[in-house]
């Protein structure tokens, strides 16, 4: 169960090169991405900060990130989910979520949250209306609630991926596990037979 | 395993690689080939070792450093320590593992959607993947190729295999005649442009139809390569006559006995006439015009004579503003005659002989206009090899090109190949997302034909009034 203020990015289409220009690609470990996230919509080209962008707002906080539909797109850089999680966000609400960025995001124990666009643009107008206003993220019972507003929806998650993120098990764990069924398929499939 | 009588070609290769199949999981679905690069391996290789695991198959992967290298001077040592740091690890991972590296300066190095299938390392019916989302460009020869993140890569390292829920299927189909000026990137990016940027995701797409079939392999691949720019996992092209050609001439393709048994299975490859796909789309090549992007996403795309419009499909007016407001263009805006100040040919999208020959074959006898820099950058050592030995280099350089070396350059400027801020870039990667080609950089996303004669004119350019 995750409680927190929202930080609101009302933008379609946010790609993983948004997210983490590829200049920031060049280190060879998973730690400190989170101080470029967002990068060129964060900082001018002198390291100075945007002030009207969300994450340079003092209003705005939080382990939520509300964004528009269809976000992740384009690159398959793992290095979004690393700068989003280092930076401190554990949950993505979306109306639209690219599909690699989806598995990433899951690989990295970040929620993708995908709602309907109306309840999106209700998130939106919550946070717009009160910046503090906390919503509550049940994984368990897969429930989205924002109560100061009556806002409530369930999501989708696969009851697979669900028990990764509620037991901190990964894909790594579950295929080690399957060694033999793998070895059975190699040799199979060295005879021919499928 | 009961399945239904007619299936599609996608849904045969992945039946093919299922290891198992349990309700309620995924799919653990075993991968014949692994690409890996610099970039998004070393994350991975790291986390082998705090596993005390090894590479399981270190025979079917493939390594080369690719995005973060320069394209000049690549006999020196690269200048930039981090770049230089990313490629030394990859090496000593590569050692370290028993991996096969085409390093920088290796005569097989390049882009590795280059790279793989012209050295026959791809072959149709095989499960392909790569920390690199355009993997897709593999789909070209019947197989099934599509990006991965580097826990998976981890994974594939580890295991061979991926846990994968199956995605839906696709069939876009292209028939009819292309025009004059008309080129594979300008099928693709028409097609994008009529199913947004975010329309294919969670499907697997198949290009069929008369179109498709009349393209040499790089010009499927060039289609292949931007699936993932509709949001779909991977596209793929059934092989054919013209498929087994190309692969006949390529280094790592079976040989003798071993071609005659691979050629049988090969040609079996192919969707049941009454297969049921989830989605269909049927498209008239004569409808489609020399392509250019005028926004931040691919999908925002439309006929080089044509006006920038007011909307674009699955996307909002704000959306289409901010884009508009970035490119520092305007709706209803004539494309054609916006000056230019870059043009970057190259990427795994274009960079391959054939895409090279269609440059050089164009601007010969013309030179490029003053004031614009034209970076020409070959996908592989043997592309630049080649190139040079049809004389394609004298043409560029008579032309005020400039051919450098093999690698990813501006398509993502992860390199010093940055195209500045505000600066306007027509370019045959792609993506044109925001700072893409350098921070705060502007591209158009357009065919190499159309780039050529953008560098000759110094615009935006109708290519069909040049030739």
């Amino acid at each position: 169960m995750i409680e927190s203020t929202c930080v609101p990015l009302n933008v379609e289409n946010i790609d993983t090169d948004q997210i983490i220009p590829a200049r920031f690609l060049k280190a060879t470990t998973r730690e400190g991405f989170g101080e470029n996230l967002f990068r060129d919509w964060r900082f001018d080209e002198n390291d100075k900060p945007f002030d009207d962008f969300v994450l340079n707002n003092p209003q705005y906080s939080g382990t939520i990130l509300i964004a528009g539909k269809n976000f992740g797109c384009g690159s398959s850089r793992e290095h979004a989910a690393w700068s989003l999680s280092d930076y401190g966000f554990k949950v993505v609400v979306s109306s639209f979520f690219a599909d690699i960025f989806k598995s990433n995001a899951l690989n990295n124990f970040i929620l993708p949250v995908q709602v309907d666009e109306i309840f999106l643009s209700k998130i939106f107008k919550a946070v717009e209306k009160n910046s503090s206003v906390v919503a509550k993220v049940d994984l368990k019972n897969q429930l989205f609630e924002i109560a100061e507003f009556n806002l409530e929806t369930s999501f989708e998650i696969n009851p697979y991926k669900k028990e990764c993120l509620l037991n901190g098990y990964s894909d790594l764990d579950y295929l080690l596990s399957k060694k033999d069924e793998i070895k059975a398929h190699e040799e199979r499939r060295m005879l021919n037979l499928v | 395993m009961i399945g239904r009588m007619s299936k599609t070609l996608f849904e045969k290769i992945w039946e093919k690689h299922v290891v198992e199949s349990k309700k309620g999981y995924p799919d653990v679905l075993y991968i014949d080939r692994h690409y890996i690069h610099e970039v998004t391996s070393p994350q991975a290789f790291e986390g082998l070792r705090k596993r005390k695991l090894k590479v399981r198959r270190p025979n079917q992967t493939i390594a080369t450093a690719d995005h973060n290298v320069p394209t000049l001077n690549q006999h020196l040592p690269i200048k930039e320590k981090l770049s230089r740091f990313q490629v030394e690890t990859l090496q000593h991972n590569c050692a370290e593992f028993g991996i096969e590296l085409f390093d920088l300066g290796h005569e097989k190095q390049g882009i590795v959607h280059v790279i793989g299938p012209e050295l026959g390392l791809t072959l149709p019916g095989m499960t392909i993947v790569c920390g690199d989302s355009h993997t897709s460009t593999h789909g070209a020869f019947g197989t099934i190729a599509f990006g991965i993140g580097t826990s998976q890569v981890e994974q594939v390292f580890a295991t061979q295999c991926l846990l994968q829920y199956k995605p839906k299927t696709m069939k876009i189909e292209i028939n009819g005649d292309l025009g004059k000026g008309v080129v594979s990137k300008d099928i693709i990016l028409y097609i994008i442009s009529k199913i947004s940027s975010s329309g294919a995701t969670g499907y697997f797409v198949e290009y069929t139809g008369s179109v498709i079939r009349s393209l040499t392999m790089e010009a499927r691949m060039t289609i292949c390569n931007m699936s993932i720019e509709m949001g779909a996992r991977g596209g793929l092209i059934a092989p054919d006559e013209i498929t087994f050609d190309y692969l006949k001439k390529t280094d790592h393709a079976p040989k003798d006995d071993d071609w005659i048994n691979a050629l049988k299975e090969w040609k079996l490859l192919k969707t049941d006439k009454n297969a049921d796909f989830d989605k269909e789309y049927v498209f008239d090549a004569s409808e489609i015009e020399p392509m250019i992007t005028y926004g931040t996403n691919p999908g925002m795309g439309v006929g080089v004579s044509q006006f920038i419009p007011k909307r674009v499909i699955n996307s909002t007016a704000l959306d289409m503003e901010k884009a508009l407001d970035y490119m520092g263009l305007q709706v209803n805006q004539r494309i054609q005659g916006i000056k230019i100040d870059y043009v970057f040919i190259g990427s795994c999208t274009n960079s391959r002989i054939e895409d090279l020959r269609m440059v050089a074959d164009f601007v010969k006898g013309k030179k490029k206009a003053n004031d614009i820099n034209v970076w020409i950058v070959p996908g592989s050592k043997k592309v630049e090899k080649q190139a040079i030995a049809e004389g394609l280099d004298v043409i560029f350089k008579e032309a005020g090109f400039e051919l450098r070396q093999p690698g990813c350059s501006a398509c993502l400027a992860m390199n010093e190949d940055k195209v500045p801020a505000g600066k306007y870039c027509v370019s045959t990667s792609n993506r044109n997302f925001e700072g893409r080609q350098g921070p705060g950089s502007r591209t158009f996303l357009v065919s190499p034909l159309t780039a050529a004669a953008a560098a000759v004119t110094g615009e935006i350019t109708d290519v069909r009034e040049m030739i």
